[in-house]
């Protein structure tokens, strides 16, 4: 029970970029993907900013290297074109014979499909093409096309937990490898745009009708977004052995429940405090060797107090430096653990901190700024990740240099 | 890894939350199958009631039922599988918001649409601040929930975790997925589901909780003793390997199994593989089935679990669930043998404490 994990691949695609190169430029370039809608049909088309994707489903399936197109929905292809990147990146082949496990995340899964398509379904009159998209809905479908396109069989599971989900991917993955069931996980998340999230979002008037502006006094909800992040995890030992490449470790992590309101965060955000003290005693780190904070930092008036009095409770004045990522992505929700991992990790292997986008005037309530540019050789060896979702659930993510 | 089952709490299409053990059980002839409901104002405050869906009253009410029953007030952790989630909630919003043009929507029906709903209105009736999570994959979710009970407790960083499954039917998705053959074109008797020898099964639905300790204590229904998956098994020699190799990874032999627990779903088409099990490991082992009286669902392995748990404890296999000859002596190992639409195969092993 004491191996340690370490991360050996990367995939990504997001509003800012199709795999983990361009990612890591528009990061740079303080380049964010945030726009007016394009893609998704919808009347909020022209009123509210999102972070699309950019391509249309018939290029993501090219990119996916699809021909034949049984029913994959555009989050099915998303998570397959990332998990594909990362199972590559480190090294691993199909049939390679090494028990590997696929966990993915979702929140609302084929829905994105299913919305195109569901007054016809219900219709038994209706027939067409559509009926292939039918057992796409649940958010097991595509976990198992992308178990199926990398041929793991070993393990496959969906995880959803709202906007943690895909943090809690990563935590199970390496709780895996500790108890030997597996030893490879492909870990991470995806979710693709949709009305129903759009639309869901908004009748909780939490959607900013600019771009989203984290911890900004002046913020006034979040931007949604979409695409999706995996990592490659496999035991430190072995990756060492048999001389990968390691990015990082995953050296603390943990799950917690707020158990206050089933869509917002207390006030003071217990469950955000517990989540960050759990994972740094697994980590065995003192809190001084957290250099980085990849907040949550999703822009609403709730999300951002609760988060940043959780942050004070736990780093009393010395918080470290601080920024949500989610002024370039979007909130990816079931995605945005993921898509986090790989800039913790990105963070740790360049050295740098992102800047926090959009930020102008700090809150009233506490004396927190985030970075707000670049910093290169900025020392970081731990990265705290938080993820925090519907449900009170809360999941935070140690990153540190192996 | 292993577990005691210290307490269960089942809401069901039969009689299943009071304490019966499917001694009268009820038929259903519309290939549709819901849940019997309890008194559900005897659990749950009114006011909270009106907001509730259908599957967030039977989830949260099983849950109720499931921590009385185990005499534990408050778990270490609560852990959930849905293939489905909410679709009441899910269904209202979608319908909304294409029926009239993305306006006029409200937020109830979108925040209890999410698949952690259930979880997370559980940990907030009980102030659970502890590890909290959601498995949504198919066939898969209940056994994922399950086996990350199990590590947990193994890790010690639990000793009592409340686990669930639950999903829910309903019309409209039993028209959706009837276009998938999924459902028998014919109407027939569900307790005639094995006679019918046609293509596709009944759909049915279920919520059951269970309180999982690391503890002894006489009030315990049995030990969950061992559990495997399997996805997308080549052929029936594939998934008889992988039983013999389980139960051996678990010492024991087909022969130490008293009842074999079959996933049986009167699909033609899929339900050979139990056959070709029972015909060649378990040919002197007697036999149940219960999807004659659940119907088929993303997390019926947890109605096959709650069968079990109770077989091994009161030592009574009903006569409504039995398949063939009943055994003799003592319940001392049940396996579970699951599948859903031969992609995602399950395993459990119970036997008494």
């Amino acid at each position: 029970m004491s191996e340690r994990i370490a991360i050996t691949g990367l995939g990504i695609i997001s509003a800012i970029g199709d795999n983990v190169q361009q990612n890591l430029i528009s990061l740079r370039a303080k380049r964010s993907g945030i726009g007016q809608i394009k893609y998704l049909e919808t009347i909020h088309k022209g009123n509210l900013p999102i972070a699309e994707v950019k391509h249309n489903d018939e290029e993501l399936l090219k990119l996916a290297g699809i021909t034949d197109d049984t029913g994959y929905t555009r989050t099915a292809l998303l998570g397959m074109i990332a998990a594909k990147e990362a199972f590559d990146n480190s090294g691993a082949k199909k049939g390679d014979g090494i028990r590997t496990a696929l966990i993915s995340a979702t929140t609302v899964g084929g829905m994105g499909s299913t919305e195109k398509f569901y007054l016809d379904y219900i219709n038994p009159e209706k027939t067409g093409d559509f009926v292939k998209y039918i057992d796409s809905h649940d958010c097991g479908d595509s976990a198992e096309k992308i178990a199926d396109n990398l041929g793991i069989k070993d393990f496959i599971t969906s995880i959803n937990t709202a906007c943690s989900s895909s943090a809690n991917a990563l935590m199970l993955g390496a709780r895996l490898i500790k108890h030997g069931i597996v030893d490879r996980v492909v870990a991470g998340g995806v979710d693709a745009l949709t009305k129903f999230t759009i639309n869901g979002f908004n009748t909780l008037m939490i959607l900013d009708k600019e771009y989203c502006k984290p911890f900004d006094k002046n913020r006034t909800g979040l931007t949604l977004g979409e695409g999706s992040g995996f990592v490659v995890l496999e035991s430190l030992e072995a990756a060492q052995k048999a001389g990968k490449q390691i990015y990082c470790e995953l050296t603390g992590y943990a799950n917690t429940c707020d158990a206050y309101h089933q869509t917002a965060s207390s006030p003071e955000g217990a469950g955000a405090f517990l989540s960050m003290s759990n994972a740094l005693a697994l980590s065995r780190l003192k809190i001084e060797d957290i250099d980085y904070v990849n907040v949550h930092g999703t822009a609403t008036q709730i999300n951002d107090l609760s988060e940043g009095n959780a942050m004070i409770k736990f780093f009393g004045n010395k918080v470290p430096k601080f920024s949500s990522t989610k002024g370039y992505t979007g909130h990816t929700l079931g995605a945005a653990g993921g898509i986090e991992a790989v800039f913790s990790a990105l963070s740790i292997q360049n050295n740098i901190i992102f800047p926090n986008l959009n930020f102008k005037d700090k809150m009233d309530e506490f004396d927190l700024v985030p970075v707000t540019d670049l910093i290169e050789n900025a020392g970081v060896r731990n990265v705290l990740s938080n993820s925090f979702g519907f449900g009170g659930n809360n999941t935070s993510l140690l990153f540190s240099k192996a | 890894m292993k577990a005691y089952i210290r307490g269960i709490g089942q809401i069901s299409p039969q009689q299943t939350f009071a304490g019966d053990f499917l001694e009268n059980v009820v038929a259903y002839n519309t290939n549709m199958m819901f849940c019997i409901d309890p008194v559900y104002k005897e659990f749950i405050n009114p006011l909270q009631l009106r907001r509730m869906s259908r599957t967030l009253r039977m989830g949260v009410t099983a849950a109720k039922i499931c921590l009385l029953d185990s005499g534990i007030e408050m778990p270490d952790a609560v852990i959930t599988g849905t293939g489905f989630g909410c679709i009441e909630d899910t269904e209202k919003f979608l319908l909304a918001m294409l029926n009239n043009n993305e306006q006029q929507l409200t937020p109830t029906a979108f925040m209890q649409s999410t698949h952690n709903t259930i979880s997370g209105q559980v940990a907030i009736m009980l102030k659970c601040k502890e590890y909290n999570s959601t498995y949504v994959n198919r066939g898969f979710s209940f056994e994922t929930a399950l086996l990350d009970s199990l590590m947990l407790i193994e890790e010690g960083n639990a000793h009592k975790v409340l686990l669930g499954g639950f999903d829910e039917n309903s019309v409209n998705l039993h028209v959706t997925t009837e276009r998938l053959g999924h459902w028998k074109k014919e109407k027939i008797n569900s307790l005639q589901l094995l006679e019918s020898k046609t293509p596709g099964t009944i759909s049915g639905e279920g919520a059951t909780f269970f309180m999982l300790t690391d503890k002894e204590d006489e009030n315990n229904y049995a030990l969950l003793k061992g559990f495997s998956t399997l996805y997308k098994p080549e052929d029936e020699k594939e998934v008889k390997l992988h039983v013999s190799d389980f139960l051996k990874r678990n010492n024991l032999s087909a022969g130490d199994i008293d009842l074999v627990v079959y996933g049986l779903n009167g699909d033609v088409r899929t339900d050979d593989v139990y056959y070709h099990l029972r015909d060649n490991l378990f040919n002197q082992t007697a036999g149940a089935y219960f999807k004659h009286l659940c119907g088929d669902y993303y997390t019926s392995s947890a109605f096959a679990l709650w069968l079990s748990a109770n077989a091994i404890k009161k030592q009574v296999i009903p006569e409504s669930v039995r398949l063939g000859k009943a055994p003799s002596g003592v319940l001392k190992n049940i396996l579970i043998v699951n599948h859903y639409r031969d992609i995602n195969y399950s395993f459990m092993l119970v036997s008494q404490c």
